[in-house]
């Protein structure tokens, strides 16, 4: 591919040429349009009050993250006493039975995951206010990365999901959600949405 | 990486903003906007299986693909028998002093449905049996039409509720979940994996191609009527 005239220069804003893109099928229209002419969709030139629902969703995620972490998860009774387990509970009990491969896949998908998106949406919000142009394309880089990497953490409540399945002898084993597992569902669902309620647009809005 | 170049009436900074929109509006069709900043970039025509990433934040502008309306037909129809598999076929077997238990896919979203767990049983519903059962079904219904060359009636609902639906569906999560689950009782039981792990597995990768990757590219696909 050849570059483009002057490829040094910032190339034009879709805002600026007075076009829109749809945000469902990509066809792009007249800035003045209100719904797409090929899907029908209505057409936004920003995801609306986009920094007051990503703080909301984020703020109330980081709140149910205590009791997800403190509550447990999972009650599982097989062949001897019973017991619950929180999420850390269960990361440490694979860690002491060997299996640190197990236990360090299910750190990164329920602690590493959440934590980092905590970090990177906080990050990419304060940015955002202070309209810098500070690190531009490795802040869009790193949206794209936790917008995909969110729903891996739902990894836990399957792996309670399938045990409590499972373990169904009464006398031999029986598993059993705890309300833990509840909550954390819960912020991995709320950080999804706070991911798609950002708009990765304000990471260029400063015009410098 | 790919730059499409831009037409001269709006790299050209002298002519006047009224003139550069009637220029900019009379070829809206030869434009591609990238989504995440909202930078303009002139569409040029692209082989089926190359990409175009956007010059300013590196997001993918179009995505190609080798695959013919057919073969992504095709695809549809084995995940479809997959998905059938999946829910009927055990993912992992248990025994314990003599006794057995088995769980499909089906049955451990059902075994999230007590009490206050109900509020995951209908999440994992959602993100394991329906979002993949609606993909699937949207997609034949599209794909069999559109190989048909003709244009099904609802594509564009249709077609919009896929794009909806992309980040709900985690079917390649229960994959890595029935992994996890094995390890952990293996310690404590006889756990074996079942027919529905492995049909599990095709089926998060089939869903990946014809569901995940790109709708927006369907919409090419689509007769005018």
């Amino acid at each position: 591919m050849e570059p483009a005239a002057g490829a040094l220069t910032n190339p034009p804003r879709a805002s600026s040429l007075g076009i829109v893109a749809c945000g469902v099928c990509g066809s792009v229209q007249p800035a003045d349009a209100t719904a797409c002419t090929r899907c029908g969709a209505p057409l936004r030139r920003q995801k609306r009050d986009s920094l007051a629902r990503t703080w909301a969703l984020l703020i109330a995620a980081l709140i149910f993250y205590v009791p997800a972490n403190a509550l447990p998860v999972m009650y599982t009774k097989v062949l001897g006493p019973g017991g619950e387990s929180t999420i850390l509970e269960g990361i440490v009990e694979f860690w002491k039975s060997g299996s640190w491969d197990i236990a360090t896949l299910i750190f990164v998908a329920s602690v590493g995951v959440p934590v980092t998106k905590f970090l990177v949406i906080g990050t990419l919000l304060l940015a955002a206010h202070r309209r810098t142009t500070w690190a531009r394309p490795q802040r869009a880089r790193l949206y794209r990365f936790v917008e995909a990497i969110g729903y891996w953490s739902m990894l836990d409540v399957i792996v309670v999901a399938l045990v409590s399945a499972l373990l169904h002898f009464r006398a031999l084993g029986t598993a059993e959600p705890r309300l833990g597992i509840v909550f954390f569902g819960l912020v991995v669902v709320l950080m999804m949405l706070a991911a798609a309620s950002f708009d990765a647009r304000l990471i260029w809005s400063a015009d410098t | 990486m790919s730059e499409k170049r831009l037409p001269p009436t709006m790299s050209d900074p002298h002519v006047k903003a009224d003139d550069q929109r009637k220029a900019v509006a009379a070829q809206l069709h030869t434009l591609i906007v990238c989504e995440q900043c909202d930078a303009v970039f002139s569409r040029l025509s692209f082989a089926p299986d190359e990409s175009a990433f956007c010059r300013q934040c590196g997001a993918v502008l179009y995505r190609g693909s080798r695959l013919t309306t057919r073969d992504l037909l095709a695809l549809t129809f084995a995940a479809a028998i997959l998905f059938i598999v999946a829910n009927v076929a055990p993912a992992i077997r248990i025994t314990v002093s003599g006794m057995h238990n088995e769980v499909t896919l089906w049955e451990a979203v059902a075994a999230l449905w007590h009490g206050y767990a109900v509020v995951m049983g209908v999440l994992a519903g959602i993100a394991l049996i329906a979002v993949p059962a609606l993909q699937i079904a949207l997609l034949l219904w599209i794909l069999g039409f559109a190989a048909l060359d003709r244009r099904a009636p609802g594509a564009a609902m249709g077609l919009r509720l896929l794009h909806a639906m992309r980040p709900w569906s985690m079917i390649e999560v229960f994959m890595l979940g029935v992994l996890v689950a094995i390890v952990k009782l293996s310690a404590l039981l006889h756990v074996v994996p079942g027919p529905g792990t492995y049909a599990t597995m095709a089926l998060a990768i089939l869903l990946a191609i014809i569901a995940k990757r790109d709708v927006r590219s369907l919409w090419n696909r689509l007769p005018a009527h």
